[in-house]
């Protein structure tokens, strides 16, 4: 099995006594972008605090490279970048912000010129290199900052929130424009959004959190086909939730009544037969259409040993 | 109106005839307002990043009292640290007092609250998150602190001129924990105030000319860096 980038044990972060967040685990596995979704004052930015090593956990451990992380945190920033939802450029051109991380980290100045470039045309922002920063549209700071972000040529990019401050057409493009720049490098990324859309659209697994906690872990498919429970399916924006009873149980099928029907379902998370049981066989099951009735016969199946099916 | 003329006769009588005396002071006034001013930015800054970005808890009152010490009267300030200062006082074994090194302290002691306040309004001026992402860019503590204080750096060089001008302007603590001694810790307002003392009004309008054009000088120089833009 593949070690993870970066990894989060048992972590919860306090703030006056309140529980802003609390991860059992989760982990960014190398090459894959992570998409963390959530309502607003889900604790997202706190998660980006976190894996960035802005923040240390009240609690539990958080991994670089399978590593439990102590200190010298500055090491571990320097191989990471973090673009946010404001571009917070510095006041200075183009040119040289998208280079300040790397005279940060004093790169020769052949080489950042170099890496300057690479990126100023990946982004599609040369002409604006002598540009100052303070003088750019916002489609155009939040290019600056992600081609800043790319120049380090960081392990992990963590994205926060990066377009939600964004029109729809610039937005569009600069979502094609990251999707492509992430797969061509292959940058292990962890986007933050409260947007389902750009969640499906870049991310290779979907992680949904809300007040504080991660609700579920999968594919996309899997997890906007079988919400884990009705909150997560009410953020995704699953519009039929039909309301029902749970009759049976096995070998990976689930079946439940509900006014107008039985209904017979593969049952593809774990977590959503935890809740199950947690929820003493009653509870609110969630569908994004009308099943059908019919389906293989269950011993077609293989039963759901180990999370998947 | 003649008197006016007359200052300003005698003070470029005085500097171009290379009057010893007067370069002594200028000197003098330059070198202590300086350090003074440079203790000021030392303690200002620190404890400016520290209110601004830290938010400690009873900052509201901290910057209160900050904001009061700008009009702390610089009398009072040099009372105190003369008391400090004396013989018997508990900094008495440093033999400071009539030092030029006491008058620094005095100086330091009224511009520090003027830099800290200033310093802190402008740093809050920056977004919040400006610092985490020069953090997450990958700086140390100190190059965090230097590239948000270039950021801040129009509001900040404001409050070194206001610190530089509370101390060079100073003169009621200079004369009493430096003493107005001659060759050692007369400055250019000290001076002025034994020549008006002593009738030499036109002597001490000089004066007051040299000391204006030092300021100026002086501000000229921070404007000009305050002002300069590394971007067109």
């Amino acid at each position: 099995m593949t070690r993870p980038k970066l990894g989060l044990r048992g972590v919860r972060v306090e703030r006056s006594g309140r529980t802003i967040l609390a991860v059992e685990e989760l982990d960014v596995f190398p090459g894959e972008v992570l998409a963390v979704v959530g309502p607003n004052g889900a604790g997202k930015s706190t998660l980006v605090s976190l894996l960035a090593m802005l923040e240390r956990p009240s609690a539990g451990e958080v991994l670089f490279d399978g590593e439990t992380v102590r200190g010298g945190l500055l090491a571990y920033r320097r191989r990471m970048a973090v673009v946010f939802q404001e571009a917070l450029l510095l006041d200075t051109t183009v040119e040289s912000n998208v280079g300040s991380g790397l005279a940060l980290r004093g790169v020769p100045r052949a080489e950042r010129q170099r890496r300057v470039r690479r990126s100023l045309e990946r982004f599609g922002i040369e002409s604006l290199a002598r540009r100052s920063a303070h003088t750019l549209s916002g489609g155009e700071a939040q290019r600056t900052s992600l081609a800043r972000a790319l120049a380090l040529e960081p392990e992990v990019l963590l994205l926060d929130e990066p377009f939600a401050s964004l029109d729809e057409p610039t937005r569009r493009t600069l979502i094609d424009d990251l999707d492509r720049a992430l797969s061509e490098t292959g940058t292990t990324a962890v986007l933050v959004s409260h947007d389902r859309s750009e969640a499906l659209r870049l991310g290779d697994r979907v992680a949904v959190l809300i007040d504080g906690r991660l609700r579920q872990v999968g594919q996309p498919s899997e997890v906007f086909a079988a919400p884990a429970d009705e909150e997560v399916a009410a953020f995704l924006g699953v519009e039929t939730i039909v309301p029902g009873l749970v009759r049976s149980l096995d070998e990976g099928w689930r079946s439940w009544r509900s006014a107008a029907a039985t209904w017979r379902r593969l049952r593809r998370s774990p977590r959503a037969a935890r809740c199950w049981s947690a929820c003493d066989r009653r509870t609110s099951l969630s569908a994004r259409r009308p099943l059908p009735l019919q389906r293989p016969a269950p011993a077609t199946v293989s039963p759901p040993s180990s999370g998947g099916w | 109106m003649d008197l006016i003329w007359d200052g300003i006769r005698e003070a470029l009588r005085l500097i171009f005839t290379g009057n010893g005396e007067v370069y002594e002071i200028v000197l003098l006034s330059l070198t202590v307002s300086g350090a003074a001013t440079g203790m000021a930015l030392v303690i200002g800054l620190s404890m400016a990043s520290l209110l601004a970005f830290r938010a400690p808890p009873g900052r509201t009152l901290v910057l209160s009292f900050l904001n009061s010490g700008m009009a702390l009267p610089p009398v009072v300030a040099g009372l105190v640290v003369a008391v400090m200062l004396w013989r018997t006082g508990p900094l008495g074994q440093l033999h400071l007092l009539y030092t030029p090194a006491a008058i620094v302290v005095a100086q330091a002691v009224i511009a520090t609250p003027v830099v800290t306040a200033l310093s802190a309004a402008a740093l809050q001026t920056l977004h919040p998150k400006l610092r985490l992402q020069v953090l997450a860019l990958g700086a140390s503590r100190w190059q965090a602190a230097w590239l948000l204080f270039r950021e801040a750096r129009l509001p900040l060089l404001a409050a070194v001129m206001a610190g530089f001008g509370a101390a060079i302007s100073e003169v009621g603590a200079t004369i009493m924990v430096g003493g107005n001694i001659k060759g050692s810790t007369r400055t250019l307002t000290s001076a002025t105030v034994l020549e008006v003392q002593r009738g030499n009004f036109e002597t001490a309008m000089a004066l007051s000319f040299i000391l204006l054009a030092l300021v100026y000088a002086v501000n000229l120089y921070l404007t000009v860096l305050q002002q300069r833009r590394r971007a067109s």
